[in-house]
C-alpha cells in the first residue's frame, strides 16, 4: 500500500459555548491517498466543517481547540508546526475551496490580483512571471478570455465563474492536499456539475488527495472513492463508494439514503428527532434516539468503529 | 374548472443608469406565460437561478406588478385588482419563502409573526388570536408555547415550519412555496416536503412548488413547468419525466441531477453538462433563447423563436427539433 499524502488520527476538537468546553469532534480518523477523493458527509452541525478549518489550523483559539490526535501532511505532523511554518504550508501545500464564492473573495481587489498574490507570497515567482502564471491558473479552471478576466472585479463575475476563480488560486500552487467545503452548494445545477467535473479533472491531472465536504449524497455518489459519514462529531460509516452505496450498513445511512426523494413512493422516509445537542452527547451510542433498531444493547457504551467487510468500518453494534 | 389561470403574462423591469437615469433597457424577467392550475393541484416550476421562476410566483401574487397578461382566480381578475382591493387577495393566496432565516422578522415573537396577518384581517380578540397562532403552531408541529420564543431559538427546519404556519395563519387557497426546502438537510427536506403534501391533503390547498431541484419537483408536483430565460422551455406531466422530457434543456437539468438508483449502481446514462451559463436577460439571444448553450442547436435555432405546442398528453414543448 502506497503511503497516504494526508493521514488524520484520533482528531478531537471542543467547542467553547457558554464558558464551557464541549466535545464537537471526538476522535476521527481518517486518510486520503494521491488522486483520490474523500468525501465527509454529514448534516449542518454534525462537525464536518471544523474537522476541515482543523486540518488547516485555521480555528480560531478563544472558541474551538484541538484537544488531542495527529494530523500527518507526507510524514510531517502539523498539529507540531508553529504558526509560522503553518502560513508557509497553507495555499502551498494544503488548499481550501470555501463554500461562498460570494463572500470568500475579497471585492476590492481584482480576481486577478487575489490569485497573483498567493504566487508571490510563496515566492513562486516575481511580478510579472507572477501574473502570467495567474492568467495561466485561470485558463486551467476553464475561464474564457483570462487575459480580460484578470482586471474584473469579483462582482462582475457570475457564481460559477467566482468558484473557478477560488478554484485557481486553492491550485495556484500546486497543493498536494485540497479542502473543498461544500464547493457547489450555492450554485445551480448546471452549474454545480461543471465545476464537479472541473474538480475530478485536476485531482487527476495534479494527483491530489481531495477532502470534499457535503451533505449531497448525489455529488459524493458521484466523485468520490472514499465516504466517511459523519454524525454528531463522529465517523458512523466509512466505506468504499460503490459499497456504500450498494450496501449502506449504518442506520444512519440508511436513514439519509432512504430520505431522497424517489418517484415511486407517495411519502419521503425521514428521519425522527434531531442531532443531540453538544452538551447532550450520550455516553452511548449518539443515534440511539433517532434509530429504528435501537435496542436495550445500544445504551451500553459507546459502540466502536469495527471493519466488517474489507475497508468498510461501521460503527454500531447490530450489523 | 381551473382555479388559477395565467394568460400572456409578461414582467419587464426597467433598467436605469448614470446620473439622469436614463433608461438603459428592460430586463425580461418574464416572458409571455400562460397556464392554468386545478384546484388541490401543485405546479412545480423549476430552472435555474435567474430564470424568472421567483418573479413569475411574486407576479402572481401582485407582490411585484406585472407588466402586462392576465392573472383570473376563481373567476376573479386579480391583475385588474385595485391595491385597495388587494388585501382580499392576500387571504386567498399566499406565500413561503425560501430562506428560514431572513425572512422572518427577528425583533418579533412567532406568535406575532403568526398572529399578524389574523390581526389585520380579522378582527378578533386577543385571546381568539393566540388560540389560533397555537393550533397552527400544532398543525405544523411545533409546540405550542414556542410561541413566545424568537426565531433565532429556532433551528432551520423549525423555521420553515413556522414559515408555513405564517402562510397558512389566513387559510388561503393557494401558496406559492418559493424554495421552501433549498436551504435545509436532506433529513429535514423530507420532513417538511411531508408536512407540505399532509396540508395539502387536509385544506384542499393548492400550491405553485417553486424549485431548483428536478428531484423534489418530480416527487411533489402533477405538472412541471421547465423556464429558462423568463420563457416556458418545456411542461409535462411530473410522472415519468425523466423518460418523456425531449426538450434539451430539460434533459440537461435532468442529466445534473446526481442520484444513485435503487441498487446503488452509477446510473449509465451519458451526463450532458451544459457549458456556459444563463445569458443577461437585459439582451436574450436571438431565435431560441437556450441556442447559445444547447447541445443540438441548429440554424433555424439561431433565427426563429420557437412556440410553445402541445404534442398530446398534458405535454408542451418550445423547440425546433422536438
Amino acid at each position: 500500500m502506497i503511503d497516504p499524502i494526508l493521514e488524520v488520527e484520533g482528531l478531537s476538537i471542543s467547542i467553547r459555548l457558554r464558558k464551557r468546553w464541549h466535545r464537537a469532534v471526538d476522535g476521527i480518523s481518517f486518510q486520503i491517498q494521491r488522486g483520490e477523493i474523500l468525501a465527509l458527509v454529514g448534516e449542518s452541525g454534525c462537525g464536518k466543517s471544523i474537522t476541515a478549518l482543523s486540518i488547516l489550523k485555521l480555528l480560531p483559539r478563544q472558541f474551538l481547540q484541538i484537544d488531542e490526535g495527529r494530523i500527518q501532511l507526507s510524514g510531517r505532523d502539523l498539529l507540531k508546526l508553529t504558526q509560522r511554518e503553518m502560513r508557509k504550508l497553507r495555499g502551498k501545500e494544503i488548499a481550501m475551496i470555501f463554500q461562498e464564492p460570494m463572500t470568500s473573495l475579497n471585492p476590492v481587489f481584482t480576481v486577478g490580483d487575489q490569485i497573483r498574490e498567493i504566487i508571490q507570497i510563496h515566492s513562486l515567482a516575481r511580478s510579472k512571471a507572477a501574473k502570467d502564471m495567474a492568467i495561466e491558473a485561470m485558463h486551467h479552471v476553464g475561464i474564457s478570455a483570462p487575459l480580460e478576466r484578470f482586471d474584473h472585479y469579483p462582482h462582475q463575475m457570475s457564481g460559477g465563474m467566482r468558484q473557478r476563480i477560488m478554484i485557481a488560486m486553492a491550485l495556484a500552487c500546486q497543493p498536494s492536499v485540497l479542502i473543498a467545503d461544500e464547493p457547489t452548494t450555492a450554485l445551480d445545477v448546471t452549474i454545480q456539475a461543471q465545476i464537479l467535473e472541473l474538480i475530478v479533472r485536476l485531482t487527476n491531472e495534479h494527483k491530489m488527495g481531495v477532502i470534499l465536504i457535503t451533505h449531497d449524497l448525489g455529488v459524493v455518489f458521484e466523485v468520490a472513492q472514499h465516504v466517511a459519514v459523519m454524525y454528531a462529531g463522529v465517523i458512523m460509516e466509512l466505506a468504499e463508494v460503490n459499497s456504500l452505496f450498494k450496501n449502506p450498513l449504518h442506520p444512519y445511512t440508511q436513514a439519509l439514503y432512504r430520505s431522497l426523494p424517489k418517484t415511486e413512493v407517495l411519502r419521503l422516509q425521514t428521519i425522527p428527532g434531531r442531532v443531540p445537542p453538544l452538551d447532550a452527547v450520550p455516553p452511548y451510542c449518539r443515534f440511539y434516539d433517532r434509530c429504528p433498531l435501537a435496542h436495550a444493547q445500544c445504551k451500553v457504551g459507546e459502540p466502536q468503529l469495527r471493519e466488517v467487510e474489507p475497508g468498510h468500518f461501521v460503527r454500531c453494534i447490530k450489523v | 374548472m381551473a382555479l388559477l389561470t395565467v394568460q400572456s403574462l409578461t414582467k419587464r423591469f426597467l433598467v436605469r443608469k448614470g446620473f439622469l437615469r436614463k433608461i438603459k433597457g428592460y430586463t425580461h424577467a418574464v416572458e409571455n406565460i400562460s397556464f392554468s392550475l386545478d384546484s388541490g393541484r401543485t405546479l412545480g416550476l423549476v430552472g435555474e437561478s435567474g430564470c424568472g421562476k421567483t418573479t413569475l410566483g411574486r407576479t402572481i401574487l401582485r407582490l411585484i406588478e406585472p407588466t402586462s397578461g392576465t392573472i383570473i382566480f376563481d373567476q376573479q381578475n386579480i391583475s385588474e385588482m385595485s391595491k385597495s382591493e388587494l388585501p382580499n387577495w392576500r387571504k386567498k393566496a399566499q406565500i413561503i419563502f425560501q430562506d428560514p432565516f431572513s425572512s422572518l422578522n427577528p425583533r418579533m415573537r412567532v406568535r406575532d409573526i403568526i398572529g399578524e396577518g389574523i390581526v389585520i384581517h380579522r378582527s378578533c380578540s386577543r385571546s381568539k388570536v393566540l388560540e389560533e397562532v397555537s393550533s397552527l403552531l400544532e398543525l405544523v408541529g411545533l409546540e405550542s408555547r414556542s410561541m413566545d420564543k424568537f426565531p433565532h431559538q429556532f433551528s432551520g427546519g423549525q423555521r420553515q415550519r413556522i414559515g408555513i404556519a405564517r402562510a397558512l395563519a389566513l387559510n388561503p387557497q393557494m401558496i406559492v412555496a418559493d424554495e421552501p426546502v433549498s436551504a435545509l438537510d436532506v433529513s429535514v427536506q423530507a420532513q417538511i416536503i411531508n408536512l407540505l403534501l399532509d396540508l395539502q391533503q387536509s385544506r384542499k390547498l393548492t400550491y405553485l412548488f417553486i424549485s431548483h431541484d428536478l428531484r423534489i419537483v418530480e416527487f411533489v408536483a402533477e405538472q412541471v413547468m421547465v423556464m429558462y430565460l423568463g420563457r416556458v422551455m418545456e411542461m409535462l406531466p411530473a410522472k415519468g419525466l425523466a423518460l418523456k422530457a425531449c426538450h434539451p434543456y430539460t434533459q440537461a437539468l435532468l442529466s445534473a441531477v446526481l442520484t444513485p438508483d435503487e441498487q446503488g449502481n452509477r446510473t449509465k446514462k451519458k451526463r450532458v453538462v451544459l457549458g456556459g451559463e444563463v445569458p443577461n436577460p437585459m439582451s436574450p439571444p436571438s431565435g431560441c433563447v437556450f441556442h447559445p448553450r444547447c447541445p443540438l442547436a441548429a440554424e433555424v435555432c439561431r433565427k426563429e423563436d420557437p412556440v410553445l405546442r402541445n404534442i398530446g398528453q398534458g405535454h408542451s414543448v418550445a423547440c425546433h427539433l422536438v
